[in-house]
């Protein structure tokens, strides 16, 4: 899994009105993994993707997928592309069948009604292949996306918030499709707000803010690095005030007097548990319960954009 | 892959298959409004107007309508063809398809021009039924219908690349084509109007259009044939140009 498949460099990106929306983006992106964009809304996810799939011209910089310049050797790239778009983009008086089919054509590959019924069926679309798509939920048509996307076979998979106005269950049966499809090979790149779901299925994880990568990381050293543990003790007695030799601790009294919370560093290689433990019951404090509480990308998502905002 | 024939064909099966959908718009509203200008014009006017160039008026006005169909429709079949999919946001997936605009624009005409050969031949065999029609010089008229076919379902895709929202799309067909054909002597020949008016008239480039198609009928004619078909291609190379450099832009379609 180390083999670029995708390498960006130094790309930029400004609109007709002005708008930098990319700023001398660079990203290498490895074969067969999933790698989740996060960033706040217009941060610059999506004219990523779009650059990446030929719908917007980049203004500076190189774009190469297994190889192949984005521009030059655009029909190479793009047939090894499929795009699943954050709107729900369709033509709404056509049946699903026809719809999947009609973009497996667009990506040069001859028709293949086997294929195609297969995809249907992967996506639980197969009952629905001759309905017309304006009869279908939002979530139906977010899986005709998802379907169009795969009709061609690509071997990478750009999805634009996957996942948007889809409910719980039909979002964790997309996480499955999305881990078999990795499974099977395809590299996948996801742009979504829900952290959880980066979290539940990325390998890695990009952060964008204001058209920059402020950080790429795999999750788990993502969360190892900038991840914190809070420990929680709670006492069978109200306490006042923190005592003095406890103040070294950095601790936090809660609100009803019953609990401590001490923050520690996970990549510590003593991180002051023991002793804290030591001087609490020194000090004559009974405990009544321990709970930690670690960091989720989420709240390293909003730090990471909040410290770079203040920047 | 060096040509997309798969692709082109996804797009013009595609369109294919709107105007089988609204067949009903497509093909009978042409077919009925045509019969009714047969019915109106020919039969009522025509007892009322003589011969022209030795062709009764019937006969006389069925290149006119035609021609006034063919612009029509193969402006209005093209300009919605891509101006829908840019509409509802689903033209993403051409322009993210390893597809070239070439290949694209020429599919979307493509489809568009035949579509309109197919409402333009309709129209031929709807006319038989009210008046007699012959066909002097039937491949000059093929090789005509086709041409003009193409060249407006070019200019229909022009006005929907451009266009950003309905009312734009039906300016030009509506308040341009439609008169220029009206007064571009679909109903009557050049000689019988005003000097005045015959001279205004020869800067209506669909004058050359109608008398070049009824030329390819009856071999009459108020201009040579070959001035017809210059126009016809000093208007189709002028929409190419036109096509290419809107598209090269990214204009409305790609940013």
């Amino acid at each position: 899994m180390s083999e670029d498949l995708i390498s960006i460099n130094n790309l930029s990106k400004t609109y007709k009105n002005g708008l930098k929306a990319l700023n001398n983006v660079s990203l290498n992106i490895k074969k067969g993994e999933i790698l989740a964009m996060l960033g706040p809304n217009g941060a610059g996810k999506t004219t990523l993707i779009s650059i990446i799939c030929g719908i917007v011209t980049p203004s500076s910089g190189k774009v190469n997928v297994d190889g192949f310049d984005i521009i030059n050797d655009y029909r190479q790239t793009r047939s090894k592309i499929g795009l699943v778009p954050q709107e729900l983009t369709l033509e709404n008086f056509e049946t699903v069948f026809n719809n999947v089919s009609f973009t497996r054509g667009l990506y040069g590959k001859a028709p293949d009604p086997k294929y195609i019924e297969s995809v249907l069926k992967k996506l639980s679309l197969w009952d629905k292949k001759d309905n017309i798509l304006r009869q279908l939920s939002g979530g139906m048509k977010r899986r005709v996306l998802i379907a169009k996307a795969l009709s061609h076979k690509p071997s990478i998979l750009f999805l634009d918030e996957p996942t948007a106005g889809v409910d719980v269950e039909l979002r964790k049966d997309m996480w499955k499709s999305v881990e078999a499809l990795r499974e099977s090979g395809v590299t996948i790149i996801l742009t979504t707000h829900y952290i959880e779901e980066a979290e539940a299925i990325a390998d890695r994880v990009a952060v964008i803010n204001n058209g920059e990568i402020i950080v790429v990381d795999q999750k788990k050293d993502l969360l190892n690095k900038m991840g914190r543990k809070k420990l929680r003790i709670d006492l069978h007695e109200k306490t006042d005030t923190i005592p003095e030799s406890l103040s070294k601790y950095d601790l936090e009294l809660s609100g009803n007097k019953l609990s401590l919370t001490y923050s520690y560093d996970t990549q510590k290689q003593r991180t002051g548990i023991t002793n804290l433990l030591q001087d609490i019951r020194d000090q004559g404090l009974k405990l009544k319960d321990l709970k930690t509480e670690e960091s989720t990308l989420e709240k390293i998502f909003v730090t990471l954009v909040k410290e770079n905002n203040e920047n | 892959m060096r040509i997309n024939y798969y692709g082109f064909r996804a797009i013009y099966l595609h369109e294919m298959d709107r105007f089988r959908r609204t067949l009903l718009q497509s093909l009978i509203s042409p077919v009925l409004s045509t019969s009714l200008y047969f019915i109106v014009f020919g039969s009522v006017i025509g007892n009322y107007v003589q011969n022209i160039d030795g062709i009764s008026y019937g006969s006389y006005i069925v290149p006119g309508l035609i021609m006034l169909t063919l612009l029509t429709q193969s402006i209005s079949n093209t300009s919605f063809g891509i101006f829908f999919p840019k509409f509802n946001g689903s033209l993403y997936e051409i322009l993210a398809a390893p597809i070239s605009t070439f290949e694209m624009v020429l599919a979307f005409v493509g489809a568009g021009a035949t579509k309109t050969l197919i409402i333009g031949a309709v129209i031929l065999a709807t006319s038989n039924f009210f008046v007699e029609v012959s066909i002097l010089h039937p491949l000059l008229m093929v090789f005509l219908l086709v041409l003009v076919a193409f060249t407006f379902a070019l200019f229909g895709f022009l006005i929907g690349l451009l266009s950003s929202n309905f009312e734009q799309m039906s300016i030009i067909p509506t308040l341009v084509i439609t008169p220029m054909v009206f007064l571009g002597g679909s109903l009557y020949s050049l000689d019988m109007l005003p000097p005045f008016w015959q001279m205004v008239t020869y800067f209506n480039p669909v004058v050359y259009l109608i008398n070049g198609l009824r030329f390819s009928f009856y071999g009459a004619s108020d201009f040579n044939i070959w001035i017809s078909i210059a126009s016809m291609i000093f208007f189709l190379v002028l929409c190419i140009s036109v096509v290419a450099y809107v598209l090269k832009k990214g204009y409305t379609i790609k940013s």
